[in-house]
């Protein structure tokens, strides 16, 4: 091959790297392992670690330990799936393109919205990108989100308009656990681009979507909603409700655990929008043989064309894992997301109820909750988060750690993979390690 | 397609066809040929202020974005609502139906600065002969 | 013979499921007693209505209308599409990674950490940083961070008023994306006729208003910058900082780093230079690395070794705000330690000399039929122009693109950089045979000669896949990007 180049070494294909800058040296690093090696060494570091497969999950704070059907994996492992890149050459990428549309139809469905995009980088992010939007829509520089939303949202939200001239408000939570609503009212004025709230909130509270919609309408302000994707499946959907942004954390629809990531972030809203959208968009067309297929679509908004211009920089999305949430939700279907988010919710209940029994916890918030509550706990949460691991349970996120004023307070979540028995098995360990 | 002689024209390629003081404004031929179909239309509103030199409206195609500038300061009295249904006009009819915004000119004077059809057709040509590496 | 297929939504039928649940063992309560005063469905989503054969038979004929890694040369410029080791994919499914809360006590954590944590400090050696962040999800996200925190150190220092940000002509639509979302003007530079920075109009726009030079090197033409020591300096001299767009490191990873050209902050692209799958467009990973006066800035969490135990470290009063949720896409970034661990230096080095090899092998030969417009020894990658036979008989990159497709291999990146005409971006990557080079070899050999004699064939292709070219006005005019049930 060095024949055919013209050159006699290696060495001579790299003679325009400025001598003062090699590296001259081989680089420091483990020395390589063979496959059984691997194996054996990650293995370990895998095997000491307290995953859900081991210990009952009774943690949220925006991650879920919910049931991922077995098929899901078979679907995503498939190498024409996996190893393609993104769908710039349509006639060979059908397989992406249209399943892109169907998780693009479904999350639009689920939500109430028009239109969705082909995923961002998890729910903060797209937050942070339905303001980018609103902003750059009625061109005003002040937002309004709810202090109830996960911190992780808000100081991503925060990064992402540090360099756009833009402020951020928080409208504070009540007692119950939902964003103050005279406050907000207060600070919401003509010169509020968007209002952020969730659905349910980092506490696990549903906040009055109506009314809230409202306030912002008022105002002419874009009323976004960040939504948990299962609660969806009985809850009315936020654009029956006067939300014109839907966002949202998309792990719960089959995407495992995995340390934090990579998850999620669903985009859907109104068609005023779709042309500033940010993100890929996968549409139908026609090809010259007149059958039906589908291409990326409305790629001007991108960065690749827009460059300086566009809405955001965005490139990759997060294609594999919304492929993981199209099969789950074509698994579960329109009968099956009702039914683990009904599960979801009568197990959270039964759960909280039996812990409110329990002398020394008060429920920290009264609103109605889904799957997620929080309880001043008599002993503090690290604690009881460390004795319930030795019983293999997790549980007891403490909330001090994320909202510094609400120290010594403990919130759990329950999905539809918990059992009564197991349900029956936390509140008894936390009968016995508050004592 | 030639180009009208009565226009006047911009080195971005814009026109204005002026009739006592309203100038119709849209782009010329070599600009619809260089974008390739266009499918989207981006206005300003009846009433907004536009100003010579300045991006007034932007012109999509499949794979690319375009500002257009306006040749002519003054006040939009009028948008051809048919470019938000058929974008394609503009494609197919750059000088006639495929015009964009009607203005209330300003200042008649302005016009001074911009090329007849002589100069036009000069810079087009130019423009067209110069290409990539 | 591959057909096309209905959309899952076709395919339903009512009252069908796909899913399997344990009764509910809890006394049921009335929904609306539980949520008062919430306003409940009326109606179900209209999500599809199937059983687990139909779903599995839909997405396995879907998968196979793809072309990937998997099954054939997939030579994209810029993407680095190599081959995805199996390991690292099942390392990164072990449960103990796979199904691990994030918010899990850190005592149930210490493989983790010490993996992020080892990670971290494998990157700072290839790179020749000082620390790195792991946050970042994919390039674009890399690049974000790499600014904010550039900004971050200047405002520090008193410098905050700089907020111009210097690109090539031939940068990735990212560079200048990002900048602008952080408020940023872009100026672009010229390259010159060898393909680099062309150094007097770099010197032309560095002034005091300058925060950063933005640079991937080599660039997208596949070139590496002859000049990266002298632009280092004259950036530096401006009181500007250098971030270096990680896309092409596979052209020089081991013979040279980052920090050692004089790039004070960097990403790098995990799914490209490291290995990880390309995911049908993500997830990827791109975890940014500094210099140290940078490093007090990084995003909070980093994971940290206190000699004992390794822990998250969220103590850092500087820290720019969070990039994303929680810690980074680490189901991404195992596969890259992985990776890192089954190649050692010198496997990453070969590695570099394989693609670097293949690729000047490519252009020797293509550059018979194909006009190469920058003719010196390439990196990587390098660019042709299908000016040729777009002058002879009106056929243009993108026909041969298409009629690639017919052979079974994934065509090269069209229309970029800008500053070629009809620009190919060839990168073969260091996991293809010569077998399959010359395979691409003689395809790209008898398009060039149907491009002559059979002209009509080429702009009429693709013939034998699955469909056709798109008709991506009628998708652009009226956009249909979302299934609506009739009636």
């Amino acid at each position: 091959m060095l024949a055919a180049i013209g050159a006699k070494s290696i060495e001579e294909l790299f003679a325009d790297i400025a001598e003062s800058t090699r590296l001259n040296r081989a680089l420091d690093l483990p020395a390589p392992m063979s496959e059984s090696e691997l194996r054996r060494y990650i293995g370990s570091l895998a095997a000491g670690n307290w995953h859900v497969g081991d210990y009952t999950c009774f943690m949220g704070g925006g991650a879920y330990d919910h049931y991922i059907p077995a098929a899901i994996k078979h679907v995503f492992s498939r190498g024409e799936f996996y190893t393609a890149y993104t769908p710039y050459q349509p006639e060979v990428s059908q397989g992406t393109l249209q399943s892109i549309y169907e998780y693009q139809t479904m999350i639009a469905e689920l939500t109430g919205m028009d239109v969705s995009n082909a995923s961002m980088y998890d729910g903060a992010t797209s937050t942070a990108e339905a303001i980018v939007l609103s902003v750059i829509t009625n061109k005003r520089t002040h937002v309004v989100m709810s202090h109830g939303l996960h911190p992780d949202i808000r100081s991503v939200c925060g990064t992402y308009t540090h360099g756009q001239g833009v402020t951020i408000d928080e409208a504070p939570v009540t007692a119950e656990g939902t964003t103050d609503l005279e406050k907000l009212a207060e600070l919401v004025t003509d010169k509020t681009s968007c209002v952020i709230v969730g659905y349910p909130n980092f506490f696990g509270t549903i906040e009055q979507l109506a009314e809230i919609a409202k306030i912002a309408q008022a105002k002419g302000a874009i009323f976004v909603v960040h939504a948990h994707p299962i609660a969806l499946g009985i809850l009315k959907p936020p654009g029956e409700l006067g939300a014109e942004i839907v966002v949202g954390e998309g792990q719960p629809l089959g995407v495992p655990l995995s340390f934090g990531g990579p998850y999620l972030g669903y985009f859907a809203c109104l068609e005023k929008f779709q042309r500033r959208i940010a993100g890929r968009l996968s549409g139908m067309t026609t090809d010259t043989r007149g059958q039906r297929a589908f291409v990326l679509t409305l790629a001007t908004r991108e960065q690749h064309i827009r460059r300086e211009k566009a809405t955001s920089n965005i490139c990759s999305n997060q294609a594999l894992c919304a492929l993981m949430a199209c099969v789950y939700m074509s698994l579960m279907g329109k009968e099956g997301i009702r039914e683990v988010a009904n599960q979801c919710l009568q197990k959270a209940h039964y759960a909280q109820k039996q812990i409110a029994a329990l002398p020394g916890f008060e429920p920290v918030f009264t609103g109605p909750f889904f799957n997620e509550f929080a309880f001043r706990t008599p002993k503090p949460p690290a604690m009881i988060q460390a004795a319930l691991a030795e019983r293999k349970i997790l549980g007891a996120l403490d909330v001090g750690r994320l909202y510094p004023e609400y120290q010594g307070v403990a919130s759990f979540a329950v999905t539809e993979k918990r059992t009564k028995a197991e349900i029956d098995d936390l509140v008894a360990a936390l009968e016995v390690v508050s004592k | 397609m030639g180009y009208p002689a009565d226009f006047k024209y911009t080195k971005s390629h814009e026109y204005i066809k002026v009739e006592g003081n309203i100038g119709w404004v849209g782009l010329t031929n070599y600009a619809q040929d260089q974008l390739g179909d266009i499918v989207f239309v981006e206005m300003p509103e009846v009433g907004q202020e536009v100003t010579q030199g300045e991006p007034f409206g932007v012109v999509e195609s499949v794979k690319a974005v375009s500002d257009c500038y306006c040749p002519i300061s003054g006040k939009v009295v009028e948008i051809n609502e048919k470019l938000n249904d058929e974008p394609g006009t503009i494609n197919a009819d750059p000088h006639g139906e495929g015009w964009f915004i009607k203005v209330e000119i300003a200042d008649m004077g302005e016009l001074d600065n911009l090329m007849d059809i002589k100069a036009y057709e000069k810079h087009a040509e130019e423009e067209a002969a110069r290409g990539h590496n | 013979m591959k057909r096309l297929e209905p959309l899952i939504f076709e395919l339903s039928s009512s009252g069908r499921t796909g899913y399997s649940l344990p009764a509910l063992d809890v006394p049921e309560t009335e929904q609306a007693a539980l949520l008062p005063g919430v306003e409940l469905r009326d109606k179900p989503a209209e999500l599809p209505e199937v059983s687990e054969v139909d779903v599995i038979r839909h997405f396995t004929r879907l998968s196979q209308l793809n072309h990937g890694v998997d099954i054939d040369f997939y030579p994209l410029g810029s993407c680095t599409m190599k081959y995805n080791p199996k390991i690292n994919e099942d390392m990164a499914g072990l449960d103990g990674f796979a199904h691990l809360h994030p918010y899990v006590p850190e005592e149930g954590a210490q493989g983790m950490l010490r993996l992020m944590y080892e990670l971290q400090n494998q990157l700072c050696e290839i790179a020749g940083m000082d620390a790195f962040t792991l946050e970042p999800a994919a390039g674009a996200h890399g690049e974000f961070t790499g600014i904010a925190l550039i900004r971050a150190y200047q405002a520090s220092i008193g410098q905050g008023h700089r907020n111009v940000v210097i690109i090539p002509d031939s940068a990735h639509g990212t560079n200048p994306a990002t900048a602008s979302m952080y408020g940023c003007t872009t100026v672009e530079v010229k390259s010159d006729h060898r393909g680099g920075i062309d150094l007097e109009a770099l010197r032309a726009a560095l002034d005091d208003n300058v925060c950063a030079l933005m640079l991937t090197n080599p660039n997208t033409l596949g070139l590496a910058d002859e000049n990266i020591h002298v632009i280092a300096k004259m950036v530096h001299d401006a009181g500007g900082l250098l971030y270096y767009d990680g896309a092409n490191a596979n052209g020089t990873l081991g013979w040279t780093r980052p920090g050692d050209m004089g790039f004070d902050v960097l990403h790098f692209n995990l799914h490209k230079t490291f290995a990880t799958p390309h995911g049908g467009g993500g997830p990827g990973s791109g975890p940014v690395g500094v210099k140290k006066r940078l490093v007090p800035f990084l995003p909070v969490p980093t994971a940290e070794f206190d000699g004992k135990r390794y822990y998250l470290n969220y103590d850092r009063p500087q820290a720019i705000g969070k990039l994303k949720s929680f810690f980074g896409n680490v189901g991404t970034f195992i596969k890259a330690y992985t990776y890192i661990l089954e190649m050692g230096a010198e496997g990453l080095k070969r590695a570099t000399e394989d693609a670097v090899l293949n690729a000047n092998y490519l252009m020797a030969e293509l550059k018979k039929y194909y006009l190469l417009p920058y003719d010196r020894y390439c990196k990587h990658e390098f660019v042709l122009s299908g000016n040729w036979q777009k002058q002879r008989s009106g056929v243009r990159t993108l026909d041969i693109s298409k009629r690639t497709l017919d052979f079974g291999m994934h065509p090269p990146t069209n229309y970029f950089p800008l500053i070629v005409d009809e620009a190919m971006m060839i990168e073969p990557t260091e996991t293809e045979s010569k077998e399959t080079l010359d395979r691409y070899i003689a395809i790209l050999k008898e398009i060039d000669r149907e491009a002559t004699e059979e002209p009509d064939k080429v702009k009429g292709a693709p013939h034998t896949t699955v469909v056709g070219r798109l008709d991506e006005i009628a998708a652009n005019r009226k956009p249909n990007l979302r299934w609506r049930k009739e009636g």
